[in-house]
């Protein structure tokens, strides 16, 4: 049990090690390998769930060994971790039957990349060192700059050069910031590094730093466009890990350093980050509105969806961040659950152009009735997960700053919108398009896709608290640092205010 | 007479030089001379493995020659170093060498006596020695520049190569004159005596000195402004050469720049800081923005090898043992990976014709997976994207360099370290995301070696075994060297 973290991290990669000795002809091992793969990692992260302790607000599994010189290989999950490698662990099997039949060619790279990915990401939410929680977070760039160029649309080579180019610059200047941080503190041992305190004029150019790879990583606008362009092109799996996992790297950022390590800036700068937040929750929800394509559609409903997110994480109080929380695993189901739909009728007409289709409903009942669910849930609608977490960070919201929740709260108009107005022109109206005639309905494989997020939709939209359990307790211990960070600075300046 | 010690400390020189000589006699008396070619090249690699042994069984530190010849944990760092790429770089030389005729026995010996030089520059504690070392690798180098006879653009290669470094040659000679009037001594140890005096500080013939020494240095090193002269002779040059020119000499003589910033110079230092924090800055931009434009690989190759220097050259401006070790683990990484790099570009053969254009490269996962997989762990490497090798590089050269204050050249570095990642990229692009093009003919035994070893190298150096080790053994080093010359 004591090595249970790094077991699950790296199985992925010991899967593609195995598929990697497969012949290339052979697509069918090389799936059936990933599928297990993945499935047993899944298995093996249940158990760290099972196990963990939700009273308890300190880091659990943890291991730790001695690396290059000072660094540390250090391992552990808290509350905020906690659900994020269920999430990907829960998504990557799902990924890997999505791409059953839709990818034929080079079969064997594309399941080696994608099991590669997943380490890389499960790494980062598992890392107690700020050089190897780096070291994941960019090498996932590559496997995902693989998996959009060669399995992706017509524009896949701009938009994978984007994502990368985009990500990678947001982040070089957050690796100077860690050099800094290593010495001042002379650690790069996360743990530690959340108790010590940065001198105030550090902790801006610190934050900005970190800032500027998480806003983009997030991603919040206007640092935003590489997103649309990303998942349109990348193939359905790569947007569902983008959509489900990738983004909430951002938001994870922000909970495990911006806001702990830095309280005094992301105090200051709070209003900034809320004023982008507001920003993007209206102009993403207004331009997605006009979209044509399904895709860009729902990848600028999630701009919008992560403008939840980093408002509630600001607003730095145990309903925003708890929200901000459950929006990101609530948006990882819903949002990958989208994209699995637009792959479903991708796979059968090749187009993602919302005037191809139309009258669905008539075809295709099954597929109306779980669009229909996940719709509902995009648009936060009581009963799904969706609306628990945007309820909680409005909520929080409002006791920052009222202004900021009365327009946010638009947001929840303009979402239905957008959401609805898609539904309408794609599941409703009559069918008459004639190659639509023979569309068939989902085949038991995507059932068996589908069903498990639209059981979790509607589950943890009825009953969040298995989520908010998990992460009270060391929500509230941020919170609590956050605030006791304030008062210090506080009390600072009136004693020297009185000198 | 001179004593068993002196002749420990100099031994594997010593080895270099009688062997370098022994070799041309056998290739000489050797009637055919493909036969001579193949053997006397078989016998250099032989030659430079014992060499290495050689220099790896030394210890402690010694100074000889009346200071002129030093040999410490620093120098048997860098000389590994130079002579495992000499190694490699002989070891690819066959099948091109042969398909091009060129074969010959004096190619091997050319090689070894450069080596020589090169040793001997890392080992120069002396401006004469390092002026004889620095002359005897040029020379050789110049030769096997223009090695391909019948060749236009190797004979040219070799003319720009000759003319412009015997230029920088000159300067860092003048340098070296105006050094030596100045403080009355070529030793190092004595210069810096010298220059540490108070009446020294603002003694501008000092500054000048530096300057010219610098700038010759510069130009050996390629760094901008003095890099004209590489994509030229890069292209120009037969590619088992290039492969050569782009590793060892250049880690011979920033060991050089090393040495001397330290050791002859440590009082000067906010001087030279300057013109380093300059040439450091310039290169990193240059090699970012102009090799965008690049479609032979091998022009790409030199332009990314002067933004590489930049980087390297981000460790010494922060002036400090951290600084060292860093300038040292750069040079380390960067010689596997340019020999990787270089072993890709020489399996890019379509029946006896090398080619060389990027567009070549097209679709090559397709045809031979391997190949891709190994040159795009490389490009990713040298993009310095973790956890490959490329990433530890700049770890820990602006690591010292956050520590030293110097943040506007380390945003600089790293903006440009992102530019230049676009290139890199595009050579994944056109190798993963292509339509295939004509696929190569199989690969030669020794250069896939290389370049998987190359490949392999760069993505355990996170182990802590094989990136540990190679980190520990730079900061021994490093210490001799700042510890023997308190800053």
């Amino acid at each position: 049990m004591s090595n249970i973290l790094s077991v699950t991290i790296f199985l992925p990669l010991i899967g593609a090690v195995l598929i990697a000795t497969q012949n290339a002809e052979a697509k069918g091992n090389a799936r059936w390998i990933a599928l297990w793969t993945t499935l047993i990692t899944f298995a093996v992260s249940l158990l760290i769930w099972i196990n963990f302790d939700s009273s308890s607000a300190g880091f659990q599994f943890v291991e730790e060994y001695n690396w290059l010189g000072p660094l540390k290989y250090k391992m552990g999950v808290d509350g905020i971790s906690m659900l994020f490698v269920i999430l990907t662990t829960f998504l990557m099997p799902l990924c890997i039957l999505a791409s059953w039949q839709s990818v034929q060619i080079r079969v064997k790279e594309y399941m080696i990349a994608f099991l590669i990915l997943e380490t890389m990401m499960l790494g980062v939410f598992c890392a107690l060192d700020i050089v190897l929680f780096y070291l994941f977070f960019e090498g996932g760039l590559i496997p995902m700059f693989i998996i959009i160029g060669v399995w992706g649309g017509k524009r896949r080579v701009y938009a994978s050069f984007k994502f990368f180019l985009y990500t990678l610059l947001g982040s070089v200047l957050m690796l100077l910031a860690m050099m800094a941080m290593y010495w001042h503190a002379g650690t790069t041992d996360i743990p530690t590094l959340l108790q010590t305190k940065f001198p105030p004029e550090m902790q801006w150019w610190l934050w900005v730093a970190f800032f500027a790879s998480f806003a983009v990583k997030m991603p919040m606008w206007p640092v935003h466009t590489w997103l649309p362009d990303a998942h349109v092109e990348a193939p359905t799996a790569g947007s569902v890990i983008l959509a489900g996992i990738l983004l909430k790297m951002g938001g994870y950022g922000f909970l495990r350093f911006s806001l702990p390590m830095f309280p005094n800036a992301s105090a200051d700068l709070a209003p900034f980050v809320f004023t982008l937040s507001i920003v993007a929750i209206v102009y993403t929800s207004l331009v997605a509105l006009v979209q044509e394509d399904m895709k860009k559609l729902i990848a600028y409903s999630s701009v919008a969806h992560m403008g939840y997110v980093t408002m509630g994480i600001f607003s730095a109080t145990q309903q925003g961040v708890d929200g901000a929380i459950f929006q990101m695993l609530s948006h990882g189901i819903v949002s990958s659950a989208l994209f699995l739909c637009v792959g479903v009728i991708y796979d059968r007409m090749h187009t993602r152009e919302i005037a191809a289709y139309g009258g669905l409903v008539e075809r295709m009942p099954k597929y109306a009735f779980a669009f229909m669910v996940f719709t509902m849930a995009n648009v936060g609608l009581p009963g799904t997960s969706g609306f628990i977490g945007e309820f909680l960070t409005l909520l929080a919201a409002f006791k920052a700053n009222t202004w900021v929740a009365i327009i946010a709260t638009t947001g929840v108009i303009l979402s239905a919108s957008y959401a609805l107005y898609l539904y309408r022109r794609v599941i409703f109206g009559a069918l008459e398009k004639a190659n639509l005639k023979s569309i068939l309905d989902l085949s038991p494989r995507e059932v068996a896709i589908l069903a498990p997020l639209i059981l979790l939709t509607i589950f943890y939209g009825v009953y969040p608290s298995p989520v908010l359990d998990v992460t009270a307790t060391s929500v509230k211990n941020l919170v609590e640092n956050y605030h006791s960070a304030q008062a210090t600075a506080a009390a600072s300046l009136t004693t020297r205010g009185y000198q | 007479m001179i004593d068993s010690t002196v002749l420990q400390v100099v031994l594997p020189e010593l080895i270099l030089a009688i062997g370098a000589i022994a070799l041309l006699m056998v290739g000489v008396f050797m009637k055919n001379g493909e036969a001579a070619g193949r053997v006397v090249s078989w016998l250099a690699v032989g030659l430079l493995i014992v060499v290495g042994i050689a220099v790896f069984e030394q210890g402690g530190s010694a100074t000889v020659f009346n200071g002129a010849f030093v040999s410490d944990s620093f120098t048997r760092f860098l000389k590994i170093v130079i002579l495992v790429g000499a190694a490699l770089t002989l070891l690819m030389t066959f099948d091109n060498f042969t398909r091009a005729k060129l074969l010959l026995f004096e190619y091997p010996v050319l090689v070894l006596l450069a080596t020589l030089g090169m040793l001997m520059m890392v080992s120069a504690n002396d401006l004469i020695s390092l002026y004889l070392g620095l002359e005897l690798q040029s020379l050789a180098l110049y030769v096997v520049a223009a090695f391909s006879r019948d060749d236009v653009r190797s004979s040219e290669a070799g003319l720009k190569y000759f003319v412009l470094g015997a230029l920088s040659s000159g300067m860092l000679l003048y340098g070296a004159s105006i050094l030596y009037g100045v403080t009355g001594s070529t030793s190092y140890v004595s210069i810096a005596s010298a220059a540490g005096l108070p009446e020294m500080a603002t003694n501008v013939g000092l500054t000048f000195g530096l300057v010219f020494v610098l700038v010759g240095i510069a130009f050996k090193v390629a760094a901008v402004p003095f890099h004209m002269w590489t994509p030229d002779v890069y292209q120009g040059s037969p590619t088992p050469v290039t492969a050569f020119f782009a590793g060892a000499p250049k880690i011979a003589a920033m060991a050089l720049l090393l040495r001397f910033t330290q050791a002859a110079m440590p009082t000067a230092a906010p001087q030279w800081q300057q013109i380093v924090i300059f040439l450091s800055i310039a290169s990193m931009a240059l090699g970012a923005f102009a090799a965008i434009g690049q479609t032979n690989i091998k022009r790409l190759l030199a332009y990314s090898s002067i933004g590489h220097v930049g980087f390297a050259l981000v460790g010494l401006a922060a002036n400090s043992a951290d600084g060292t070790s860093g300038v040292l683990i750069y040079l380390a990484i960067y010689v596997a990976m340019t020999l990787g790099a270089f072993a890709c570009v020489l399996s890019m053969r379509r029946g006896d014709r090398y080619v060389e254009s990027i567009s070549d490269l097209a679709g090559l996962a397709r045809s031979d997976l391997t190949f891709a997989t190994i040159l795009a762990i490389l490009m990713f490497s040298f993009a310095g994207i973790p956890p490959l090798a490329g990433f530890w590089a700049k770890w820990y050269v602006f690591l010292p360099a956050i520590k030293a204050g110097l943040y506007p050249l380390s945003v600089i570095g790293m903006v440009s370290s992102v530019i230049s990642a676009f290139y890199y990229l595009r050579i994944v692009k056109v190798m993963f995301f292509d339509e295939p093009a004509e696929a190569f003919s199989p690969r030669e035994g020794r250069t896939s070696a290389v370049m998987a070893l190359s490949a392999f190298f760069a993505t355990v150096f996170v182990l802590p075994f094989v990136g540990g080790a190679i980190v520990d053994a730079a900061t021994a080093a490093a210490s001799v060297l700042v510890s023997a010359h308190p800053l």
